[in-house]
């Protein structure tokens, strides 16, 4: 298997004791990236991210190279800011980094600040990590002694103030612009784009703004040469990968594969596969906000450009695997919920079509909803996508929106199941809507009389005609 | 007739049962008010603040080219000192900060882990998002949520991912992640937390070595548990 044969450039001994501390990591060959960038000019080690084509790991997958050269030259003030906000459902894999080998992302940023001509940086970890951010406030202070951090670093010109700044909780955090605010104590909404923070960021000045997995990535890069590092992978998707597999499967975990390897090989080959006896229904391929691919699409090529053939995204390279003991539905509400909570509310279609996909989804597990209110569903979230500020939206409005097109029949059946228990057999919504009429205006005539009229099972539909997502309990 | 509403709305813009809000919402803001007010700023009274509170924040604010970008460190460490975002403590580090106590309430209200009423004393947050709850999460959560009725004492939520999908279902238990958790643990980790031990220490995140069967060359022990409290 070609996953055996995978070079480790960021696991590479991983659960070294000691690798959080700057004497194992540099007895590793720790900070050796970072002399020989500061020997070359900016840029030749801008020359040399451009040459290893590495995609950026957050999500979006935009060249880092590219992103780099962005930021206008000359001397102002320019920030580096390192998304540790780490919280797409499934991906757990910047924790990893940064709580066993914090100094391999201080490098990285480090570098990356002399390619970009940026004198400030931050990393913006989220404040659940509350571990990984005491690691990493430990190897800064290191760090800062040996004078990798600081003023002219290594007898260089090259300075570099470096802060770890913890949030507070919010997904939208993880948006660039949202973290942007929030690092300037702000609620965490989004801007507008263009200006792109290349040009306008943090305090109105260009901003840097790259993960944890990119920049723990460019000393491997640097002491490897780019155009070595891009011969692995595949060509528009180079180098490897940490892959973080969850859910319904028998070895969960952070793996390193070289992209463009079949993704079966990963939920089989290393996470094992479904539990036994089991099948899978689906899986997200890049972290929840993914288009979903059923079992239909594990030989597709586990890269930037096959996945996005293929309907779906890398995305922060996060795979959940549902087996078929999990009901679409469940899955799509669990989904809608959590954007729904996070949805900042400051575009209308993501705050009201969060709001409005958990609505109708619950009205789907309850019974009340037709087929046709999947097509409505559907259309909603056709009408989130691309309409807001930010993708948050677009990433409840993509799965939701494949959920549906793939699994139609068993949100059918749900919808029959749930009728069928609510004792109404499969009655037309519109019929409902008027059996319910009438024992709404059958109860506004002497209730006595008519409870004793109404058999139970028609005072259902008056229950819940009012009050819907009651009646489950009660039927 | 009391009507559980399945949409849980927000505390702030007060709503009917059925989901509109009240009219009066949107009622414009009187422009003729005074500008609001920073304590201790032009003759508003000022608010003690414990000292070390102050130097805290001080030093946060310090590490910022603009001051207000330490709001979130600064409402923690308050936080910490009070228990929870209180009218108080938000008072406090607005005359600490120089900003007005509405600038730092509306940050407090954003954000998950900034309380914004009383809560117990150690937080459970018990993550059921996909991940978790593909592999029992919400089981996990009514189970703890059952035990722990000390509401004094335990600060129990549902959370979103806490990313670390790779030990679900889990919890993190003041800021320690433990898992995977099943039922029978729940009494030993409420006991661990009452005793202020620390908790489960052979289900901690921070002793998990990596997955990947590739990823080391050699044998290493399990890491020292350094998330113990």
């Amino acid at each position: 298997m070609s996953a055996t044969a995978s070079p480790m450039l960021l696991f590479h001994d991983i659960d070294e004791p000691g690798l959080n501390t700057l004497e194992v990591y540099e007895r590793r060959g720790g900070y050796e990236a970072l002399h020989k960038a500061l020997q070359s000019s900016p840029e030749e080690v801008l020359a040399q991210l451009e040459a290893s084509g590495i995609r950026g790991r957050g999500g979006a997958g935009f060249s880092m190279g590219k992103k780099v050269s962005f930021l206008p030259k000359g001397t102002m003030d320019k920030y580096l800011v390192c998304n540790a906000d780490e919280s797409e459902p499934g991906t757990f894999k910047d924790r990893e980094l940064m709580q066993k080998s914090p100094h391999m992302l201080i490098e990285g940023i480090v570098i990356a600040s002399y390619a970009a001509g940026t004198n400030r940086s931050f990393i913006y970890i989220r404040g659940e990590y509350v571990l990984q951010a005491d690691m990493l406030d430990a190897a800064l202070g290191e760090a800062r002694e040996a004078g990798f951090v600081g003023e002219e670093i290594l007898d260089s010109e090259h300075s570099l103030s470096l802060v770890v700044h913890r949030g507070a909780g919010a997904y939208i955090c993880g948006e660039e612009t949202g973290l942007l605010d929030s690092l300037e104590g702000k609620r965490g909404n989004p801007r507008l784009k263009p200006p792109f923070p290349a040009v306008q960021g943090l305090y109105q000045g260009p901003t840097l703004i790259n993960n944890v997995e990119t920049l723990a990535t460019v000393p491997a890069i640097m002491r490897m040469g780019g155009e070595e590092y891009a011969k692995l992978g595949v060509e528009t998707s180079t180098g490897t990968k940490l892959v973080s597999i969850s859910g319904q499967v028998q070895r969960p975990g952070n793996y390193e594969i070289e992209l463009g390897i079949p993704s079966r090989e990963i939920i089989y080959g290393l996470a094992g596969g479904p539990p036994e006896g089991r099948e899978i229904k689906c899986w997200f391929p890049g972290g929840s906000s993914a288009p979903v691919l059923t079992a239909d699409d594990l030989d597709v090529p586990y890269d930037f450009d096959s996945l996005g053939k293929a309907g779906s995204m890398l995305g922060s390279g996060a795979i959940i695997v549902v087996d078929d003991s999990t009901p679409i539905v469940e899955l799509a509400m669990k989904l809608a919920k959590f954007y729904r909570h996070e949805s900042c509310g400051k575009c209308t279609p993501c705050r009201e079509g969060t709001n409005w996909t958990v609505k109708m989804l619950e009205r789907i597990d309850s019974g009340e909803a037709t087929p046709m209110d999947l097509d409505i569903m559907a259309s909603v979230q056709e009408h989130i996508i691309g309409n807001c500020l930010c993708v948050l939206g677009d990433a409840m409005a993509m799965p939701i929106g494949s959920m549906i097109a793939k699994f139609r029949p068993e949100f059918e059946a749900h919808i029959e199941a749930a009728q069928a228990r609510n004792g109404l057999g499969a009655t037309a919504a519109s019929d409902l809507a008027l059996v319910a009429q009438g024992a709404v205006e059958a109860h506004s005539e002497p209730a006595d009389h008519t409870a004793e009229q109404l058999g139970a099972g028609e005072q259902a539909p008056g229950e819940h005609a009012g009050e819907p997502g009651t009646h489950q309990g009660g039927l | 007739m009391s009507s559980p509403s399945s949409v849980p709305m927000d505390k702030g813009v007060p709503r009917f049962e059925h989901g509109s809000r009240v009219p009066g919402w949107d009622t414009p803001a009187d422009l003729e008010k005074d500008p609001a007010t920073i304590p201790g700023v032009g003759g508003t009274p000022s608010v003690p603040v414990p000292d070390g509170l102050r130097a805290e924040i001080e030093a946060h604010m310090a590490l910022y080219p603009e001051t207000r970008s330490a709001s979130l460190p600064a409402l923690a460490a308050a936080q910490r000192v009070h228990g929870w975002c209180s009218p108080e403590a938000i008072e406090q580090v607005a005359c600490v900060m120089g900003l007005t106590p509405a600038d730092l309430a509306a940050v407090a209200t954003f954000y998950d882990m900034l309380e914004t009423e009383p809560v117990g004393r150690h937080s459970v947050y018990v993550c059921t998002n996909i991940s978790c709850s593909l592999c029992g999460a919400d089981a996990l959560l009514a189970a703890i949520q059952g035990s722990a009725s000390d509401e004094e004492e335990f600060n129990v939520r549902g959370f979103e991912c806490l990313g670390a999908c790779d030990i679900a279902p889990m919890a993190s238990v003041d800021g320690v992640y433990v898992g995977p958790l099943s039922i029978e643990d729940v009494p030993a980790l409420l006991e661990d937390v009452r005793a202020g031990r620390p908790v489960l220490p052979e289900k901690q995140l921070a002793r998990k070595r990596v997955a990947d069967p590739h990823a080391n060359t050699q044998e290493f022990p399990l890491h020292e548990a350094e998330g113990d409290a």
